[in-house]
């Protein structure tokens, strides 16, 4: 694999900013060490007396993951103020040499979780199309008169194939109700 | 002999024409996805797993097995005309396949990787043949210790032979063996990190769990860094070889199964280990040094060889022992799981008929995949073009018809999405995503083994190292974790002589 590093430029400003910023993989660590407190505690507030059987109960194996992961964290720490940085993936489409674009990444997260809250109600055609279109414009496609075709056919004959063929039920909602 | 009457059973399952029609489906799907930039094996076993859903065990797997082959030669063909392999095991295909394209050779590349693919793949489901059943009878008499000693290989080996960091593997580990806790125990129902929800009490999916870690990670992880040009395909013709070319590769195609198998077979990582060995090996034997960097045509053909026949070998411990050795084993596997099979050395006596099928369809899969991707390499190549925002809109739309359809849940997208956000934060810090979707699927069954291990011999750890088998391969794991400091040590001494 090739070796890149997305180090972001410093910002201007203060300097402690700036340290964050090269350092942002502390947060990686704080967010195992978060897990790791989550897992410890609910393995040692588990009620087991009823359950146990056999030496090594439900607790153990958790109690042991949570352990790891305290210690992970703090290895992890260590390496990264000794100026260790993990690398970030390389791939076909991918551009390390630009900051990540959050926006879309953020638009994507929220169409997703909107084509979730509308399979329901609206069925998997409708919702599937969305989903489609609204990934692609979040993508940067601008083409109003191919893209929702797009969108409403892969949707459909994705639903005909797995709904109709493939035997695996997706809901059709009222559109369906209705063809 | 057996074994041979099995396989012929086993064509007898896999030649029946449905089943020829799912093999055919699987190629050409695998292909296709496989083609596609930015989807490697791994994702487009994953995204495809919901197809399958409805049909009866066998047919999928006939599927499946198409899907994997064809899913590497696809990755193959992108590395060749594209130059820029989002997966590791394709980069050693680029070294010498880009070049030829570039030098308008890019027909003969094609043609060699495929035969190359063809050849490793038979050789290497030949040793399948041979060596799986033997295997299986070996291990038939491993008992829990046994078990849980390969499990922490498994651990081991895919975080410390693989990837740069020790630490960042161990904690994409981590992360996975969490994942696998959620949910009831298995052994006494004690619910665990559910937060009294029912929905969490099942376990997450470890289907959810690969979907959201290959698929949409991947999705988000490009979104934040797509190109603003995507590379330019080479345009390619029909493959073909000349006679030149033949008697130049034959030796490299048959060469690279006896590297490609044992490496894939093992738990170091599948195909990236022995392509990059036998590229090594076909430039120090190859008659024409002066070639290679500019499009040694040995140098696709002896490398995807040894890719197809690693794929071959991974399966001989995926299905004997349970022991997924790459990540798209690790899907496989869970696709097994989804059909209530378990597959480790029981596995030939419980359920031949799948097995034999199986092995069966992989020949049959690699005569179709030699057969449909020589005349439709230009269509393949066409593929490329794909406008991105569609490729990775439909990577999301996929991925969510998959999660959806395990269950039809709707929570089970939010957890995908959740998982895909976790997998986007490994990518952009260099966790790798394999131990994690290892620790998911193997996490709970090494628990069990452990306690069971430990139920039988009283609580006392002795029991973990009861047997000779148990007890090498702890030998293995404690020589991987201090191979880092051996090496140190070799070189230190070697520079103070």
């Amino acid at each position: 694999m090739t070796t890149q590093t997305t180090d972001i430029p410093p910002a201007q400003g203060s300097e402690k900013r700036s340290w964050l910023r090269e350092h942002s993989e502390l947060g990686v660590c704080a967010l195992l060490l978060a897990l790791g407190v989550l897992v410890l505690t609910d393995a040692l507030t588990m009620d087991v007396d009823i359950a146990q059987r056999g030496p090594v109960g439900p607790k153990t194996v958790p109690v042991v993951v949570g352990a790891g992961l305290l210690l992970i964290a703090a290895l992890l720490a260590v390496d990264v103020l000794r100026g260790g940085r993990g690398q970030a993936e390389t791939g076909e489409d991918v551009d390390l040499s630009e900051p990540a674009d959050w926006r879309t990444v953020l638009l994507l997260a929220g169409v997703f979780l909107g084509a979730a809250v509308l399979i329901e109600p609206l069925g998997f055609p409708v919702a599937g199309a969305l989903l489609f279109w609204g990934a692609a414009f979040a993508l940067g496609s601008r083409r109003i008169d191919r893209d929702p075709l797009i969108a409403a056919g892969l949707s459909l004959v994705t639903y005909t194939v797995f709904n109709n063929l493939l035997g695996v039920p997706l809901p059709g909602g009222p559109l369906m109700g209705v063809l | 002999m057996n074994a041979l009457n099995s396989l012929i059973d086993g064509f007898g399952t896999a030649l029946t024409p449905v089943n020829l029609l799912w093999a055919a489906i699987g190629v050409l799907l695998g292909t296709a996805i496989g083609v596609l930039p930015g989807i490697g094996p791994a994702m487009a076993v994953a995204l495809l797993l919901p197809v399958t859903y409805g049909l009866d065990p066998i047919g999928a797997f006939i599927m499946f097995a198409g899907i994997y082959y064809g899913a590497m030669f696809g990755g193959s063909t992108t590395s060749i005309l594209l130059n820029t392999p989002g997966e590791s095991a394709a980069v050693v295909a680029a070294m010498e396949g880009n070049p030829m394209a570039k030098s308008g050779r890019g027909a003969q590349a094609l043609a060699a990787a495929a035969i190359g693919h063809f050849a490793g793949g038979m050789v290497g489901t030949i040793l399948l043949v041979a060596l799986a059943p033997t295997v299986a009878e070996l291990a038939v008499d491993i008992g829990a210790p046994d078990y849980f000693a390969i499990m922490v290989l498994a651990f081991i080996a895919v975080t410390s032979v693989l990837g740069s960091s020790r630490v960042r593997g161990m904690a994409s580990l981590l992360i996975g063996l969490t994942l696998g806790l959620v949910g009831l125990d298995q052994m006494t129902g004690q619910q665990r990190l559910t937060f009294g929800s029912l929905q969490l009490a099942d376990g997450i999916d470890v289907v959810i769990v690969a979907v959201g870690l290959f698929a949409i990670g991947e999705a988000l992880w490009v979104a934040a860094h797509l190109r603003r040009r995507p590379p330019e395909p080479i345009p390619v013709g029909r493959p073909w070889l000349g006679r030149g070319d033949v008697n130049r590769t034959w030796k490299s195609w048959l060469r690279g199964p006896f590297i490609g198998f044992p490496f894939g077979a093992i738990p170091a990582g599948g195909a990236e280990i022995p392509t990059f060995l036998s590229y090594v090996t076909e430039k120090r034997l190859s008659k024409h040094k002066d070639e290679w960097g500019k499009g040694a045509i040995e140098g696709v053909a002896g490398p995807e060889s040894a890719a197809s026949a690693s794929a071959a070998g991974t399966l001989v411990s995926m299905l004997t022992l349970g022991l997924p050795t790459t990540a798209v084993a690790a899907v496989m596997l869970a696709a097994f799981q989804q059909y209530g099979i378990q597959p480790g050395p029981l596995l030939f006596e419980r359920e031949p008929d799948l097995v034999w099928g199986l092995i069966a369809s992989l020949f049959v899969g690699m005569v179709l995949l030699l057969a449909l991707n020589l005349p439709l390499a230009p269509v393949w190549a066409k593929l490329l073009r794909i406008p991105r925002p569609y490729l990775y809109a439909g990577i999301l739309f996929f991925a969510a018809v998959g999660a959806y359809a395990v269950g039809g849940e709707v929570i089970d997208l939010v957890i995908l999405l959740i998982i895909g956000l976790i997998g986007f934060g490994m990518r952009r810090y260099g966790l790798p995503v394999l131990p994690a979707v290892i620790g998911v699927i193997l996490g709970p069954n090494a628990e069990q083994q452990l306690r069971r291990a430990l139920q039988i011999s009283d609580g006392s750890v002795t029991g973990l190292v009861n047997t000779p088998f148990a007890v090498i391969v702890y030998a293995v794991i404690v020589l991987l974790l201090a191979w880092p400091l051996l090496k140190k040590a070799v070189i230190r001494s070697r520079a103070a002589a």
